[in-house]
This record gives structure tokens, sequence and C-alpha cells, in this order.
């Protein structure tokens, strides 16, 4: 009994250790994600051309191709997680397919919101279903379905095997999906590559790009700077628990 | 070998359990009954335009009687423990993933072939396309729906109100199989003009029931295991 | 037969089993006694390979549990609380299955062999779901050894059984020990543990408090040694 507490005390430290010489990184992703945000902004707004035809509206494109692409860096750092969860079955890795899951759907439904505004003044309707757009409508509800399994009762361990499962499976359908969608489209005509149906991506103005590529950027630090509370917040959450586990089993005594 | 044959030996003892009972198979049928009687309320069968929605109706009529299937495959082996039963017995997971996979996919098929004349009768649907292709098309496209299901419906056993959450679960995943086997069913009833491009979505099925069902039987160790 | 090392489990930030070290000769039949929540039922599970250990070491026969479970799962028969028997299929229906998967030659002829050594030759062909509790208790631990295993795990097999059923069970745990069968049994039960038991393990909170021999079949004993530890200044 004495001897399995004391080893508890001492993973404690460990874990504590590692918190205070990692405390510099979360500094240096935080003001990487303020300067680049303000960056993109200064390039988006002041920077880049507006665009002819759209006017003003098409700012929002930046955001929008940001947040997708973060929202896939997510989803991807989930699946890569959910492999090692199942193969080490560390804490830490499930934690991290977690985290990283849950800032995937904040910047879906970013994407989903932003989409809609941006179809409204490009095609004059809220919604078309243009692939990149409805496979994006399909990973919010996958990755919906991934917290819904986050939300079941029972140890953290089921959970975690559990979701780690539905992640990876989540994330092999997700290229199947899109291609799907985009054979659909394009009026049952099959074609794998070639540009198809896409309506953005040609004929974009240099400085254009360079916002683009900037406020991909900033997205990018604010999913890791994100991702990094989130985890932390979450091992602290844990920390808390076994705390006053130690504390139930020590009254009881 | 041990392994296919305990696979048969679980799909014939759900199958045998479904011929006493007849509660699943038979709850399936009208739910399938019932589909098609809501549809003709929504979708004028005397109006010709009607006949655009059969080749959807079809594989909604599935869908949705599969989920009612498959939510029981796993949840009738909480009763009285008999999942430990299984799990203490000298077999492999995958084993029990394929013998749940082949009692599933044997009473979807009763419930197609139950079903979806009836719905041609009853909307008075006059094909003009081939049979074959479609049975092929109903074959490969169930056969995804159930895999994946019944891999689904083994996660989602483990949660309280496995009912609710398997169909969130389900439907985003399949919905490759979904437009898929949707477009082709078109095709090979109404427009066999296009036979290839049902092919080419034939193949991103099969493609699909492929990947899937290899990562089902790897994957379900871990939904298995307690 | 059995060696338990260094054997824990954690749920969540509960520790379930603390450094559990045991070993169980072939042959021996070990009662394992405990309050509620000892973590009796755990030490089975784990056993019966339904629940992974978080770290420790068992072996069973010399094979390594994390290993060779196939081979391990073919030589126990696990009797939990509930019956692990589907209702719609009779005792018959229900031993000829499980005979089958646990591949038993001549299934058929087993499921009527066990059915009658436990005295329900004339339910045969009845559904399980209308028998008693005591009758399917009898069946279940037919099913429990339809595959004449080596080892049994019985978790409280006595609760809820009246006389007649248990002195039914009582002897088919006798003649299976009478071929040599080792059988770890978790039960409340102290008369029927000091009937039939040759060893007495006392659990509490996760640790065994107690393990001693029974050399004559004294309920007195056994009552005062579970007082001590359980009850009693620890």
């Amino acid at each position: 009994m004495s001897m399995n507490l004391e080893r508890e005390k001492a993973s404690f430290h460990v874990t504590e250790l590692a918190d205070e010489k990692s405390t510099l990184l979360p500094k240096i992703l935080y003001w990487c994600s303020v300067v680049s945000i303000l960056a993109a902004f200064y390039f988006i707004f002041i920077y880049s051309d507006i665009e002819k035809t759209m006017g003003i509206v098409q700012k929002i494109f930046y955001f929008h191709v940001g947040s997708a692409w973060s929202a896939f860096l997510a989803y991807f750092v989930t699946f890569v997680y959910s492999i090692l969860y199942l193969v080490k079955r560390k804490r830490i890795y499930d934690t991290y397919a977690y985290v990283s899951a849950e800032i995937g759907l904040v910047f879906t439904t970013i994407v989903l919101t932003t989409g809609p505004i941006w179809a409204r003044s490009a095609w004059n309707v809220w919604w078309v279903w243009e692939p990149r757009l409805t496979t994006t409508l399909i990973l919010w509800f996958i990755y919906m379905g991934y917290i819904m399994i986050r939300q079941m009762d029972g140890v953290w361990e089921k959970k975690a095997r559990l979701s780690a499962v539905f992640g990876i499976i989540g994330f092999t359908d997700v290229p199947i999906v899109f291609f799907a969608i985009r054979w659909w489209q394009t009026k049952f005509h099959p074609i794998v590559f070639g540009n198809g149906v896409t309506q953005k991506g040609g004929g974009i103005e240099g400085n254009m790009l360079v916002a683009l590529f900037v406020s991909l950027a900033a997205l990018t630090f604010l999913y890791s700077y994100l991702l990094q509370k989130g985890v932390s917040f979450e091992n602290m959450k844990i920390k808390v628990n076994q705390y006053k586990e130690k504390l139930r089993e020590d009254l009881e005594q | 070998m041990t392994f296919f044959k305990t696979a048969f030996l679980l799909a014939k003892k759900d199958l045998y359990s479904e011929l006493k009972t007849k509660q699943v198979l038979a709850t399936m049928i009208i739910f399938a009954g019932l589909v098609i009687l809501v549809f003709s309320f929504a979708f004028d069968p005397t109006n010709n335009t009607t006949k655009a929605v059969i080749p959807g109706v079809v594989w909604v009529i599935i869908v949705f009687s599969g989920v009612l299937g498959l939510n029981r495959s796993f949840i009738s082996e909480q009763r009285n423990d008999t999942m430990q039963g299984l799990l203490v017995a000298p077999m492999e997971a995958a084993s029990i993933y394929l013998g749940k996979f082949l009692a599933n996919f044997t009473m979807i098929l009763i419930v197609e072939i139950v079903a979806i004349p009836f719905l041609f009768l009853l909307f008075n649907f006059q094909m003009i396309g081939s049979i074959p292709y479609f049975i092929l098309i109903l074959f490969i496209g169930s056969f995804g729906f159930i895999s994946i299901g019944t891999f689904l419906a083994a996660l989602a056993a483990n949660s309280k109100s496995s009912e609710m959450l398997l169909p969130l679960l389900l439907f985003p995943i399949t919905t490759p199989i979904l437009i898929g086997v949707v477009q082709a069913t078109r095709i090979t009833l109404t427009n066999m003009g296009k036979l290839s491009s049902a092919l080419a979505w034939a193949q991103l099925i099969s493609a699909y029931d492929v990947i899937f069902f290899v990562l089902c039987i790897l994957l379900i160790d871990y939904v298995l295991e307690v | 037969m059995i060696e338990i090392k260094k054997l824990t489990k954690q749920a969540d930030n509960k520790l379930i089993l603390r450094s559990i070290d045991l070993s169980i000769e072939r042959g021996e039949t070990v009662a394992i006694l405990g309050p509620n929540g000892a973590g009796k039922s755990t030490l089975l599970k784990v056993l019966s390979t339904i629940i992974k250990p978080s770290s420790g070491f068992i072996k069973i026969n010399g094979l390594d549990l994390k290993k060779d479970y196939t081979e391990i799962k073919k030589m126990f028969g696990y009797l939990p609380h509930s019956s692990l028997l589907y209702d719609h299929y009779s005792p018959y229906e229900n031993l000829v299955f499980f005979g089958k998967v646990y591949g038993v030659e001549n299934p058929e002829q087993r499921a009527i062999e066990l059915v009658k050594e436990v005295g329900l030759s004339f339910f045969l062909n009845e559904p399980v779901k209308n028998f008693s509790r005591g009758m399917i208790q009898r069946i279940a631990i037919a099913r429990a050894i339809v595959h004449y295993p080596e080892i049994l795990y019985l978790d409280e097999p006595h609760t809820g059984l009246d006389q007649g059923a248990i002195s039914i069970l009582n002897n088919v745990i006798l003649s299976m020990k009478a071929k040599g069968t080792t059988t770890l049994m978790v039960t409340h039960d102290f008369k029927q543990a000091a009937e039939i038991c040759d060893r007495i393990i006392i659990i509490k909170n996760g640790k065994i408090v107690d393990d001693f021999r029974l050399e004559e079949r004294t309920l007195n004993l056994v009552t005062e040694k579970y007082q001590l530890q359980v009850e009693g200044v620890s």
C-alpha cells in the first residue's frame, strides 16, 4: 500500500518537472500566433487587392481556407495519435487525440459558417453541394460522432480505445468521401484527378497568394497553441482527479 | 480453418435464434413496409415523376431497416452477459465479428428480397434496366453497409444509449456507399445507356468494401477487448 | 498451476488490485473471501482474460496469460454472476453450442450427459427463459464445465440457491475436484467454503490479507479469521 502511494507520488513529481521545463513552449506558440494573426490581418486587409467581382467579401476566403487546412491537420493529428494510443496505450496520446479532434471540430464549424457567407455573395446561394464543402460537412458529422463516443460513461481506457478506433475509421473515410462526392457532382462522370468543377484556385493574384499563405501559417500556429493549451488543461484535470482519489483513500485509511 | 468454422457457428446460432423468435426480422420487414407507406404519402405514386425517387427509396428502406437489425446484433449478447461467454471461449475477436456480419448480412438480404418487389409493385414501377446488375449493386452495397455497420454496432454497444449512437456514427461513415449505390441503382434501373458509369460506381463501392472490411477485421480486437 | 506475481489493476484512478502475489497448486480448491468491493471478482475476471491487468505477470500451467491466451482459454471454465446462457435456447441447445465453440468431441452426447448430471433431464428441451434462478445456475455450471476444464473459476456460485441446488452444485464441484480440477471460488457463503475448500484466501482493499489451509473442515476457524481481518482492528 505505502509502496504504491510512493510510486504514485514519484510519478506526480515527474510530470510536474516535465511541465516546468516546457513552460517556454506555450509562450513561444502564444506569441507566434499573436504576431502571425496580426500579420495576416495586415496582408489580408491592406496588402492584398480587393477581388474584382466579389468585392470585399472575398476576404473571408483567407480564413475559410485557413480554417479548413487547420481542421484537416487537426484530424490528421487525431488519426496519428489514435494509432499511437492503440499501440502504446499511454494516456497522453489519447489526450492529444481528443483535444485535437475538439479543435478540429471548432475549425470545421468555422469553415461551415464562413462557407455559406462566401457562397451567398459569390454564387448568390447559401449552400452549394461543392465537393470540398460537402466533405467538410460530413467531416463535421463524423467528428461529432467521435465526441459523442467520448461522452460515454465508463472508465477512460474504454473511451480512449473506442474513440481511437473511430478516429482511425473516420479519417480513412475522408478521402473516399471526397472522391465519391466529387464524382457525384461532376454529373456522374468519374474524374479522379484534374480540376473538375473546382471554382476556386484558378487565376489567383500573386499578392492574394501571399496573404493566403500568411493566414495559413497564422491558423496553424493558432492550432498548435490551442492544442498545447488544451492538452495541459486535460492533464491538470487528470491530475486533480488523481489527487482527489488519493485524498479519498487517505481518508478511508 | 477453425476461424471460419467458429464464425459460421456463431452466424448459425444467431440465425437459428432469429428463426425461433422472429423478433428482429419481423420488425425489420414491417418497418420496411411502413417506410414504403410513408413514401407513398410523401410522393404521389400515380405521378410519373415519382419514378425518379424509387432508387433512393430502395436504399432508404435498406438503411433504416438495416440499422434496426444492427442495433440488436450486439445488444442481444448483453442479456445474461453472453458476450463474456464468447470472449472467454477460445476464439478470435475477428471470428465473432465475421459471425455477426454473416448473420446480419443474411437478414438484410431477406429484407431486400421481401421489400423491394413489394415496393416496385406498390409504386407500379416498370423496370427497364438490367436485373442482374441491379442485384450486383444491391449485393455490394449491402455488403459494405453491413460490414461497417456490424463493426460500429459492436463499438456503440458499449454505450448505454447505443440505439441512438449507432445511426449517428454509421451514416456519415457510409456516405460514399450511399452516394455510390443510389447513383448506380438509378442507372441500372432506368438508364442502361450509362452502364459504364454504374460500373465505375460499383468499383468505388467495392474498393470501399474491401478497405473497410479489412480495417474492421484488424480493429475489432480493440473494440471487443474489455 | 496458477502463478500470479505483482498483479495490479487500476480503473480510472482507483486501484482495485494492489500487487497480488499468489500461487495455486494443481488440484487445490481455493475459496476467496472478502468484503464487497475488495476486488475478488476483478481477480477472477483478470484470470479469465476478460479484464486486462494494468501490470503484473500471470502464468497458468506454465503459459503466459498475455501471449498464449487462446491456449489458456481452452483450459478454464468460468462462471460469473450472470448465466452466460441464451434465453431462447434450451439447455440442450446452449450446451451443444458452447460444446462446439470449445471443439468438444460429440457435443450432443456431452450436453445430454451434463444436463443429467445437474438433474434437469426433464427440462432438456425447454427454453432457458422459463427457468427459475436455481435451475439456471445449474445449467450455467454445466456450461462452465462442458469442455472438461482443468481450472474452474466460480464467482459466488451459491448465491440465491436452495439447499437441493446447493448440494447438486457441490457434488459437481467435488466430482470435478476428484478428477484433479483446480477450483477458485469467490464466495460470501462461509459454510460452503468450509465444506468444500482446502484453502482460504481473504482479500481486502485489493490485497491478500490472509492465506491459510483448512486441515479440518471447521466453519469456526474461517469466521474467526475473517472477523479478525475484515471487521476487527487490522
